[in-house]
Formats: structure tokens, C-alpha cells, sequence
């Protein structure tokens, strides 16, 4: 598969206004039914077909972003909300960038420090967004579930980018896009990951980035290892699917794909680890300790990075084995797939309709 | 309202302590007078058509004083948590708690156990039992500090009164909203391991056994809470427990779409520990059903799971629900009363809960197989926060009497 000559042509010729064909027509079911969902709450939700869709979805805009004029006005005089009730730059950053580059006016609300400490709730704060006639809401949340609770109760498209400990949808599926174009260029070309193995390792029990991944992973047929200490590991992740270790060595023998997670302080209600210094004497990620993954192992980790106590920089910082920062390259093409697909039913393109 | 003159309820089915009987129910000056003589002359008599005519419901733990609620329930006495705002660690406020259900429905206020139910320091419990409190509460939470257990247990034996407690280790469940385990993972919902229910039930039971008092666990949800108790019953330990309908009815997986009205206290448990709930009904091993009545506003439930609070509206549904175990063959429905109404009532030392003559005329006639809807709209409760809406159910109160004298309903 090359990405560059199947996609340079089609996105070529595209006109900028017209409706688009979509670069994976024909290999799903027409129009709405290949994505018949009105929001992204979580990954949990999701066929695995409707994730390769997206995926799929997403590869035209990795190929725009590449370019110099980054402009599209698919979206043009839609309104997009960035309802972040938790502090985040990074995702703000990239859900910001996304709705921009697809010609949408977005506004971000900085709820974490506005009418939330004023007392309002959050429904109320969702029903005062939706009477402002938003096209698609993205919200972000402490709380497991919120975005949920927010998506029944307005009438557009609801994104999840973050709800507690339960799921972070665009994160696994930007992960999923950075894995598979990392192999693709690697030579082997695929579309999911049918024997792969991935080793996911850090603060799982506060991680809505793990459980999303971990959903994603499986269902496009990775095993999937979660490597913590017991206290941060949740319990009867196991039915989940996951293979539990607690010995990082040995969840990191023959990984293809090795993803690391911070530890989530900002979570922890009493202290789970004794220190920095002793997490990372077991679980850091050390040049040394990825000799025991497969050759070429690859390493992510949706960032923010703590250098030195769950991944060292030269491990980080690695060329060919590092996809860190194409993470974050395909965090906004991933999202301009989101924003694009929720928003053709009212957008009126053509087979979208509810 | 007192009772002017004597009652006489015909024509329906008795439940009585030993089982149900086709028999007149006479009431006079707000007692029972008879449970099995014919009318006498000058009694107003009552048909009850074939309904069941059983002892109102004595409702042990409440965390407010909701009438329309109880009234529609059958509930005709309320033992009200200290968990009020201010507390009920003071007589001034137990004795104002005392009287403001009369004449229609009686509470018997909660003494809390320590001070502000802080948990360190006793409060005034002999001056609160002279102001009217039958029964000492830890409250919502457990008391951490095991020497302050212990001497409460003591004072508490000195005084002849029960202490109700909460078992779950404030360590293990602390900042957790579900129980752990396969469903809280998925959801991504702080978890507390059920073991945290058998750890508090394991040194409350040694504090009993060392003081010599007697201790009524208000809520008993899990598989090992239970065995503990069992156990403790068989070597005569004076232990008994209590659980509300939620943890009979519904397992965590109810709480799959964070709806915040299945945001309980404890947490809703695994099926497993449901099914020992419901073995637990029927071996003995639990003595009290309760509805935990705690009607929560919007501004308490209309959140996000966990920022939610914690409880449900209980009252309407309690009768409902247990007679769902008299159907399924759990149980009869002379325990059924016996759940709902006199072991609550023998706790709190009442002559009541049960059609024995000299008892508190408290009587419910009900239709235990009347189908209705639970509706978390049409509720008679201050809030409509039932885990159970929308759910078909049959059993109803037709009638009411507190003291022999009949309630609108």
C-alpha cells in the first residue's frame, strides 16, 4: 500500500466544495450505514469495520496536512464546540487545528475554569451549548460517562475527546493510524493488526487511553498485554481480553509495539507507587529493556511524556523505532475523519441522511 | 386523630406471625384487639375483599421523612438515619425528630454514634434515648477508628440499645463509586474490592463479641458479608442484618449506561453476590428488609456517575419488591412481614409490626397481585430517583391505618 501515490490523485482532483468520494467507497456499506453512530462516545461502541472506515477515512486528510494550502471547507459555517471540562492542551490543540483545516468556526470553552465553578451542572451547561445551535460538540471530562450524559441531551453530534477513566475514542484510533502507516512504510502493509502483539505499560487503572486502545487493538486483531504494578492495575481487565503482567521484562518478550503511559498523579487518591525513581527502576522504559521486545519494536505513547520515569529520551527520541510525533501528525487527520463523517447527515450529503 | 371507635376488617387474609389466615381484624382505642373473633356489635366494619390485611411496614433506616412516599408504600413507621443536616447528635434534635411524624406516621430518630458522625467522639447517647432515640446509627459511613467502635459497642450494651452500622473499610472504599471488577474496568469507574464489606463486617463482629453488645448491619450485599454472619449467627452472637431491594434486584450490571439513580451506597455487586443476597433471604441469614429511602433532586443526580450522590428513592417500591421473592418462592409471605415490618420492630423494641393483639393498630391492606409501572416521573416521593424505573411490578396498598385510625392514601 502507498499512501502517497493512492491518495495523491484522488485528493488532486477533488473540487473543494463538492461533495467528496469517499476514498473508501466501495469497500463498505453505502453512505450512513458504514458509520450509522450520531456521536463518538467510545470505542466500546464501535464494529471493527466502522473503525477501519474511519481509519480509512482518515488517510486523505493525513495526506492534506501534509501539504502546503491545509484548507478545506467541507465544514464551512458549521459551528464546533470544544467543551473541555479537564485541562488539556494537546488534544484541544489538535481538535482545534481539525475543525479549522476542514473550514469550520470553532470555539473552545475553557469549562475547567468558567461556569463550572459557578455552580451550573454539567447538563445544564450542555443544554446552554446546544441552544447556541452547535454543529458537533467535543468534550472533555473528569468524570467516567459524562459525555454520555452530555450527548443525550443536545440534539448534534456529540465527540468524546476524554471522559474520566472510561474511554478517549480518537486517541486509539489516531494510535491505530500511526501504527498501521508506521508498518506500511516498514514494508508490511496491512490493514488491521492480525498477529501483532502490543504492550501497553504505565498507569492503566486511571488510563481511559488504555481501555480505548485496548478495545481498538483487539478488534483489529492485536493481542494485547497491560504491564503495571497490581495497585494500577484494574481488576477483571482480564475479561476484558487483555493478558495482565506485572513483570515488564517479560510483557515486553517478543512485542512487536510497546506503548507507554504516564502515571496520572493528578488521579491517584493516596499513593500508589513508593516513587518516581523506584517506577522507573521497574517500569521505565530503557533502550536496554526494549532489546527484550522483537527487533525493531516499535514505541508510542500519547504524550505528555514524563522523560526519565516511564520512557528514557533516548528511547523516546529514536528515529526508527519512535512514532511519538507521528501520533500526533495523525491525532489531527483523525479528527477531521470524525468531525467529517458525524456531521454529513446534517451536512445533507448525499446517502447521510438519518 | 386517636381511634373512636372499634374497627372490625372482614372478609380478607391475615398475615399473621405464623402464616396467612382468613380471619376478622379487630382494632380498638389503636391497638389490635383480635386477630381470630367475629365482629362485635358497634364496630364499623371494614371489606377487605379478599386483599391481604398484614401489619404496616416498619421502615428501619431512612435518610428523610418523606410521607406521601411512605403512605403509597405502606410504610407507617420510619426509623430516620442520623444522617440529617445538622446531624441527630444532639437530644434537642432527636426529641424535635420524635414528634414530627405524629399522628400519621411514627419516627423513631437514629442517635448518631460519635459527634457530627465524624466517628471519633461518642456523643450524648443516654440523653438522646431519653429524648426519644430507640437505636444508635454509625451513619453512612463506618467508624475507622476500631477503639472508638469498641467503646461505643460497650456504652451502646450498657445502654440496651442496638447499634446500626455500615460495613465497608473506609480505607478500601475510599473515593470508590462501584464495586470492583469486570464492570467498573469497562467503565472506568473507581472501584473498591467487595472485600471491604467482609473486612468492617469481620471487626465490628469481634468488638461485639469482646463487648457483649448487639449490632444490626443495615446493609449486607456481598457473598462474604454473609457467610460472616452466618457464621456469627450459629455461635449466637447477637448480629443481624438488613439489605434494601437494589441488591436483590439488580446487579452492577445495571450500571453499564452511568445512569447515576444506580449510584448506591454500598455499590451495586456482581450477580454472584446478588444471588447470595437472595439465599441469604431465604436461609434466615438476613433479617431486615429496608427501602433506604434518599430521594435525590437533579442537583444531586442529574451528574456524571460518579460526581453523583449516592442513594435511591426506596419507600414506593420496597413492598413491590420483596413480594417479588414470595412469587419467585424465596420466601412467604408471613417472612415477607416479618422482613418488612416485625423484625425492624423488635430491633427498635415497638410493640408493632406484626397482627398480635396489644400491638400498634398499623395496619395496610394490600393487593399483592395489582400490576402497575414504577414511574420515576409519576412518583409520590420528594425525588424520582428509583433504580427500578420503568419496570412492570405488581403489589400494592389499598388501604392504610396508623393506630386504628384510616390515611387517605
Amino acid at each position: 500500500m502507498c499512501l502517497s501515490g493512492r491518495f495523491g490523485s484522488t485528493r488532486a482532483s477533488a473540487q473543494v466544495t463538492s461533495p467528496r468520494a469517499s476514498t473508501a467507497s466501495g469497500r463498505y456499506p453505502a453512505g450512513r450505514l458504514a458509520f450509522p453512530h450520531r456521536d463518538l462516545t467510545g470505542i466500546g461502541r464501535l464494529e471493527r469495520h466502522e473503525i477501519l472506515f474511519l481509519l480509512d477515512e482518515a488517510e486523505q486528510w493525513v495526506e492534506l496536512n501534509r501539504r502546503r494550502n491545509k484548507h478545506h471547507d467541507a465544514l464551512a459555517g458549521l459551528t464546533i464546540i470544544n467543551a473541555f471540562f479537564e485541562n488539556s492542551t494537546r488534544t484541544l490543540l489538535s481538535f482545534e487545528i481539525a475543525g479549522k483545516r476542514l473550514g469550520a468556526d470553532v470555539v473552545n470553552m475553557h469549562a475547567a475554569q468558567s461556569s463550572v465553578k459557578k455552580g451550573e451542572t454539567l447538563i445544564d451547561t450542555a443544554i446552554t451549548l446546544n441552544a447556541m445551535r452547535a454543529d458537533a460538540i467535543v468534550i472533555r471530562h473528569a468524570s467516567s460517562g459524562a459525555t454520555q450524559l452530555i450527548a443525550d441531551k443536545v440534539d448534534c453530534p456529540v465527540l468524546n475527546a476524554g471522559d474520566g477513566s472510561h474511554e478517549h475514542p480518537t486517541q486509539a484510533l489516531l494510535d491505530a493510524l500511526a501504527l498501521r502507516e508506521a508498518l506500511a512504510e516498514r514494508g508490511d502493509p496491512s490493514d488491521d493488526f492480525t498477529g501483532l502483539t502490543v504492550t501497553i505499560c504505565g498507569d492503566i487503572l486511571h488510563s481511559r487511553v488504555a481501555r480505548s486502545n485496548l478495545l481498538c487493538l483487539q478488534a483489529l486483531g492485536a493481542t494485547v498485554r497491560l504491564c503495571a504494578p497490581p495497585a494500577l492495575m484494574p481488576v477483571g481487565v482480564q475479561a476484558m481480553g487483555a493478558e495482565v503482567f506485572h513483570d515488564f521484562d517479560a510483557a515486553l518478550r517478543g512485542a512487536d509495539v510497546v506503548m507507554m503511559l504516564r502515571l496520572q498523579t493528578e488521579r491517584m487518591e493516596g499513593q500508589f507507587i513508593p516513587s518516581a525513581r523506584e517506577y522507573h527502576h521497574l517500569y521505565g522504559l530503557t533502550r536496554q529493556r526494549l532489546d527484550n521486545a522483537a527487533p525493531d519494536a516499535l514505541v508510542m505513547h500519547p504524550g505528555p511524556m514524563n522523560r526519565g520515569v516511564e520512557i528514557d529520551s533516548d528511547v523516546a527520541d529514536m528515529i526508527d523505532r519512535s512514532i511519538i510525533t507521528r501520533q500526533v501528525e495523525m491525532g489531527v487527520a483523525i479528527r477531521m475523519a470524525c468531525l467529517d463523517v458525524l456531521t454529513r447527515s446534517a451536512r445533507g450529503v448525499e446517502g447521510w441522511a438519518e | 386523630m386517636k381511634q373512636v371507635r372499634p374497627i372490625a376488617i372482614t372478609g380478607g387474609r391475615l398475615v399473621l406471625p405464623d402464616g396467612v389466615r382468613e380471619s376478622v381484624l379487630r382494632l380498638e382505642d389503636g391497638r389490635i384487639a383480635t386477630v381470630d373473633a367475629e365482629p362485635r356489635q358497634g364496630d364499623d366494619i371494614v371489606d377487605a375483599r379478599g386483599r391481604l390485611v398484614a401489619p404496616g411496614l416498619v421502615d428501619l433506616g431512612v435518610f428523610k421523612i418523606d410521607k406521601p412516599a411512605f403512605r403509597f408504600g405502606g410504610i407507617t413507621r420510619a426509623a430516620l438515619m442520623p444522617d440529617q443536616s445538622p446531624p441527630l447528635d444532639l437530644p434537642s434534635r432527636v426529641a424535635y425528630i420524635a414528634k414530627s411524624g405524629k399522628p400519621d406516621l411514627w419516627v423513631h430518630p437514629l442517635a448518631a454514634a460519635t459527634r457530627g458522625l465524624e466517628g471519633d467522639a461518642l456523643a450524648e447517647i443516654a440523653l438522646m434515648r431519653e429524648a426519644g432515640a430507640r437505636a444508635v446509627a454509625t451513619g453512612r459511613s463506618w467508624i475507622g477508628d476500631s477503639g472508638t467502635m469498641l467503646r461505643l459497642l460497650q456504652y451502646a450494651a450498657m445502654l440496651d440499645m442496638v447499634v446500626i452500622a455500615h460495613a465497608e473499610d473506609a480505607g478500601l472504599a475510599r473515593g470508590s463509586v462501584a464495586t470492583a471488577g469486570e464492570m467498573a474496568t469497562r467503565l472506568g469507574l473507581a472501584g473498591a474490592p467487595v472485600e471491604a464489606e467482609a473486612l468492617a463486617i469481620s471487626r465490628d463482629l469481634a468488638l461485639v463479641e469482646l463487648a457483649g453488645a448487639r449490632i444490626h448491619f443495615r446493609q449486607v450485599t456481598t457473598r462474604g458479608g454473609l457467610d460472616l454472619i452466618r457464621r456469627a449467627k450459629a455461635r449466637g452472637v447477637t448480629v443481624t442484618a438488613g439489605v434494601t431491594p437494589a441488591h436483590f434486584m439488580l446487579s452492577d450490571l445495571a450500571t453499564a449506561e452511568f445512569r447515576s439513580f444506580m449510584r448506591l451506597s454500598p455499590p451495586l455487586r456482581s450477580e454472584e453476590d446478588r444471588q447470595a443476597v437472595i439465599a441469604a433471604i431465604g436461609d434466615g441469614t438476613i433479617d431486615v428488609i429496608a427501602s433506604g429511602h434518599d430521594p435525590r433532586g437533579p442537583e444531586d443526580k442529574r451528574l456524571p456517575f460518579a460526581d453523583a450522590a449516592p442513594g435511591m428513592a426506596g419507600a414506593e417500591s420496597l413492598l413491590a419488591m420483596t413480594l417479588t421473592l414470595v412469587r419467585d418462592g424465596v420466601i412467604d409471605m408471613a417472612r415477607a412481614f416479618d422482613l418488612l415490618a416485625a423484625a425492624p420492630a423488635r430491633l427498635l423494641g415497638v410493640k408493632a409490626g406484626a397482627l398480635a393483639p396489644e400491638y400498634e393498630g398499623d395496619v395496610a391492606l394490600v393487593d399483592p397481585e395489582k400490576p402497575w409501572v414504577i414511574d420515576s416521573r409519576m412518583m409520590a416521593a420528594t425525588a424520582g430517583n428509583t433504580p427500578f424505573d420503568g419496570q412492570p411490578t405488581q403489589g400494592r396498598v389499598t388501604a392504610l391505618y396508623k393506630g386504628g385510625v384510616p390515611l387517605g392514601l
